[in-house]
């Protein structure tokens, strides 16, 4: 699909608001539709799919499948399987005030809403908007078919994919939306959000952090390795936003668990990383250079303890491990996005809080510890989008915990019923008969009819009922 | 009565700040920061306390606040005791009862738990001053925040009343009350929130979230918009009718003389029925305004002009159909009816705010869906109708923050029922647990054992371990086990 302009995307937008307003996209027959399409398409253009993700990142065909089609299918199902449910109004305690009544909460679609680079658009559609998406051009690769295959399976008059660079998404900003929800960093994050304001736009960001990893010496020293290993570099050699970004443990534990790690390192990518077919590589040249300077900045650069390799021809960096590099130097003050681990190490473990709270707030935050005091206070004490103790990564497939940042880290929670709710708006509906007026409330005001109404407001029953049947009389 | 300078909403946030400001807003913030840093609110205890004393703050200092209503806006004790002060009590009360702070079910696997956002602000606004400093503020502490307040300098003696009490009464050094008009708001905004509620016009919503947007901070906005009653033919009950005008009369009138967001803003009624509606709206008038204590006023000379305004217009003075009458010594405009204003008059094209009702006319009542459907969705719609079909279609076909039936604004002292807008009407829900929930991050916590361990995740990948997790993501446990064990594919 072609790059638009400016007028492409407010036809398109324009479009998508009347089929919204036809109510094209509130049934529950139509937003099923939609998401078995979306299931068909992934089983049917998983091949092709994985083909796209490694011509973008190299990616190793189980991540893609993992990370990127297996997720969208299990997020369909979702979907599908609480449709029902998540439609249906919920009824609420209606109060004794404003008796008799019923009270509900329904949910209804926002309108048209635009995603930029979320792989969890399904919900978007469960919850009845029309939506534009708007693919990360940084992999173009999976964009273009994206765009391509999308139309084949869902409504494309409500359903449309814009691809597109800088130009194109500041187009799509300028138009205004029912709901903007966006991946990314926190630049770019702020510019979504700015533009948001000026149509009075809700947005969700879901943007970065440095994700610390928290190791304890009481662990099973071997599963904590591997699973520290499998977030960072099993993630698209950690370009991925919950993907572990540094290690703090003890002076004394780190020579173990750097053995262990490295161990690890071997058996998953072999001697010779660059050569494995199941590392990703960096997604751009941009990013390379990015991830080099970081690397040779002279106060890290001998701190490498592992790794180090690279391959500018292939943009491939190969899982590099740094010990105690300065805590101002860039690879400490940004988010890394990339596969450099930097190890901190402190004299006790509970240090690693004030540490990770002189930080901004991150997506995840990780612990590995088999004692249950410091997982209590770990809990208590740091702040982040969501907590995973003695793994790393997998709460992101839990369909049940919402998933979403805090501070820096993001706005907005999704997943599950949580991303249904995001799309959409709990409307209150209350619903009153004529019985029981209460001529308390009403002017002319007077001490007998403000006593009623104190009593009302207090939950008095004796109030109430006298409020009902209409006293003070005669006014 | 009311203020010379203008207030935040007129300069749009615009002004030079004074000598000084900066650093006090500044200082004001920091002592938040560290209050909230210090963990103190993060307890049980700490926020009990200050529900208590927001409690004992409402029952003791009743009457100044009564006063303080009285003076801001002419507000009768009465509409200020069941608008206001009383549901704070109902509120706090709830919010004590309901105990939101979690358990810490230890060794939980996967749990919510919510956490305490930080250091929040909450902008309030006018009409309703009392009600929308406290009941964010009943939110903000029940959710373990440290909390700057900042009330409408255009409701002064309010705002006096809490910057007089709040301190008294909760704990100062994580509860503060911050006075002044809008240069104070933008310097406030300069800054970074863990959370922003505002209530206002959408004008300063777009202001405060641009300004937030800086710092990526989360915004709530309450914002209003044309509420309007759908009433319906009622079937030919007298009593009936007259139970329903009363609740029309008293959500137009009766609320701050349609000085709220919630407020009627105009009908839509048939043709036909129009006649029989007047005639009972302009009795009950009679009968419940029989003096002008028992409506409040405009809030400022500015407010008066813009409503005295909207009437200018001539094809708009021409549709007055009652009353009119503008007092502008005493800031009073008596209740005025109007039928079928042109639809492209700014009185049909701006939200009223005050205590002119314009009625609208349809030829059947379901057009009057289309003709809401075709505006910006506002904070609430209202319709006074039997006809079960017709509600299902307004709640179906329309979208607003709210829907009630056979009422208005009573909605908004229901605990169970989320308060806040959608579209132009804002975005951001609260009020009893929501209240809770929207100063809160629900943060997920997954906690995992060591004893099952999941070689198919790790590479080096080959087919079977890709069989195992298609397995694992249909929840194909069967398959799974099969595919482990080596006996499938």
């Amino acid at each position: 699909m072609a790059a638009r302009g400016g007028v492409g995307v407010e036809a398109d937008v324009a479009a998508l608001r009347a089929q919204f307003a036809a109510g094209r996209t509130r049934g529950a027959e139509w937003r099923a539709a939609q998401l078995r399409g979306l299931l068909r398409m992934a089983a049917e253009a998983e091949a092709e799919v994985c083909r796209a993700l490694h011509a973008d990142l190299a990616k190793p065909y189980t991540e893609s499948y993992v990370h990127e089609i297996a997720l969208v299918k299990s997020s369909c199902r979702f979907a599908l399987k609480n449709l029902k449910k998540w439609m249906k109004p919920q009824k609420v305690s209606a109060s004794l005030m404003t008796f008799p009544s019923t009270a509900m909460v329904t949910a209804e679609p926002l309108g048209v809403v635009l995603v930029i680079s979320a792989w969890n658009y399904p919900f978007s559609i469960a919850a009845g908007n029309a939506v534009v998406l708007k693919p990360s051009e940084v992999a173009p690769a999976t964009s273009s078919l994206l765009a391509e295959l999308l139309p084949q399976y869902v409504d494309s008059t409500c359903i449309k994919v814009v691809e597109g660079g800088v130009a194109e998404t500041t187009a799509l900003l300028e138009q205004k939306w029912d709901k903007i929800f966006y991946t990314g960093n926190g630049k770019i994050g702020r510019i979504v959000m700015a533009s948001a304001a000026k149509h009075l736009t809700p947005v969700v960001l879901e943007l970065g952090g440095k994700c610390p990893v928290v190791v304890d010496s009481n662990v099973d020293l071997h599963v904590t390795a591997k699973r520290i290993a499998a977030g960072k570099w099993g993630c698209n050699n950690g370009q991925a936003c919950i993907s572990p970004d540094f290690i703090i443990t003890t002076k004394s534990f780190a020579p173990k668990l750097l053995e262990a790690l490295g161990k690890v390192l071997e058996k998953f990518y072999g001697d010779e990383p660059l050569r494995s077919s199941d590392l990703s590589r960096i997604v751009n040249s941009n990013h390379f250079n990015r991830l080099k300077k970081l690397m040779d900045d002279e106060n890290v650069s001998d701190k490498i303890v592992f790794g180090g390799q690279r391959d500018e021809h292939q943009l491939k960096i190969a899982p590099t491990i740094f010990m105690d590099v300065p805590l101002d130097s860039g690879i400490m003050k940004e988010e890394i996005f990339g596969p450099l681990l930097p190890i901190i190490t402190v004299d006790k473990i509970h240090e690693s809080f004030a540490l990770i709270n002189s930080m901004t707030k991150p997506l995840a935050a990780y612990l590995f510890t088999k004692d249950s005091k410091l997982q209590e206070q770990y809990e208590a004490g740091i702040s982040a989008g969501g907590m995973l103790v003695n793994d790393t990564v997998v709460h992101l497939t839990n369909q049940y915990l919402p998933f979403g940042g805090v501070g820096e880290s993001g706005i907005g929670a999704y997943h599950g019923s949580f991303s249904f709710e995001a799309f959409s708006h709990k409307k209150a509906v209350l619903v009153r008969g004529f019985a029981g007026e209460a001529a308390a409330r009403y002017p002319p005001y007077s001490t007998a009819k403000l006593k009623i109404l104190r009593g009302v407001l207090k939950g008095n029953l004796g109030s109430m009922i006298q409020a009902i049947l209409g006293f003070p009389r005669g006014k | 009565m009311g203020r010379v300078a203008p207030s935040f909403e007129e300069v749009g946030g615009k002004q030079q700040p004074a000598v000084g400001l900066g650093e006090t807003v500044s200082r004001t913030v920091s002592e938040l920061r560290v209050a909230y840093e210090s963990g103190r609110t993060r307890s049980l205890e700490w926020r009990q306390s200050q529900l208590r004393g927001l409690l004992r703050l409402l029952a003791e200092e009743e009457a100044a606040a009564f006063r303080a209503l009285r003076e801001d806006l002419g507000k009768h004790h009465a509409e200020a005791y069941r608008d206001e002060l009383g549901v704070l009590v109902k509120s706090a009360n709830a919010a004590l009862r309901e105990v939101w702070v979690p358990l810490i079910a230890f060794p939980a696997r996967a749990q919510l738990e919510p956490q305490p956002l930080g250091v929040v602000l909450v902008f309030s606004c006018w009409n309703v001053p009392l009600g929308l400093s406290l009941e964010p503020l009943i939110g903000a502490v029940a959710a373990g925040n440290a909390v700057a307040l900042k009330p409408s300098e255009l409701a002064p003696a309010t705002a006096k009343f809490l910057g007089d009490n709040i301190g008294k009464y909760m704990d100062a050094t994580a509860v503060k009350v911050i006075q002044g008009g809008p240069e104070v708001g933008e310097q406030l905004m300069e800054h970074r929130w863990d959370k922003v509620l505002f209530t206002g016009s959408p004008r300063i919503g777009r202001v405060v979230m641009a300004a937030a947007a800086k710092h990526l901070t989360p915004v709530a906005l309450e914002l209003g918009g044309k509420c309007p009653c759908i009433f319906d033919t009622l079937g030919g009950s007298a009593r009936d009718l007259q139970t329903a005008v009363n609740r029309v009369v008293s959500g137009k009138w009766s609320s701050c003389a349609g000085q709220a967001c919630l407020a009627i803003d105009y009908v839509l009624v048939e043709e036909r029925f129009v006649p029989v509606l007047i005639k009972a709206i302009k009795s009950t008038l009679k009968r419940f305004f029989t003096d002008s204590d028992h409506m409040a006023r405009i809030v400022n000379a500015r407010h008066f002009q813009r409503l005295s305004g909207l009437l200018k217009d001539t094809s708009v003075a021409a549709s007055v159909l009652h009353g009119g009458k503008l007092d502008a010594k005493n800031l009073c405009i008596e209740p005025t009816i109007l039928l079928n204003p042109p639809l492209d008059s700014a009185i049909m094209t701006e939200e009223i705010f005050g205590p002119l009702l314009p009625i609208i006319t349809v030829k059947k009542i379901e057009d009057s869906i289309d003709f809401v459907k075709a505006r910006p969705r506002p904070l609430a719609v209202y319709a006074f109708t039997k006809n079960a079909a017709l509600r299902r279609r307004i709640v179906e076909e329309t979208s607003s923050g709210s829907v009630t039936f056979n009422d208005a604004v009573v909605q908004y002292g229901i605990d169970s029922l989320p308060f806040g807008g959608v579209g132009e009407s804002g975005f951001g829900q609260y009020h009893g647990k929501h209240s809770f929930e929207m100063f809160s991050h629900k943060k997920a916590v997954l906690t995992r054992g060591y004893l099952i361990e999941l070689s198919a995740r790790y590479p080096p990948w080959d087919g079977s371990k890709i069989s195992m997790m298609r397995q694992l993501y249909r929840y194909n446990y069967v398959g799974f086990v099969l595919t482990f064990l080596g006996l499938k594919k």
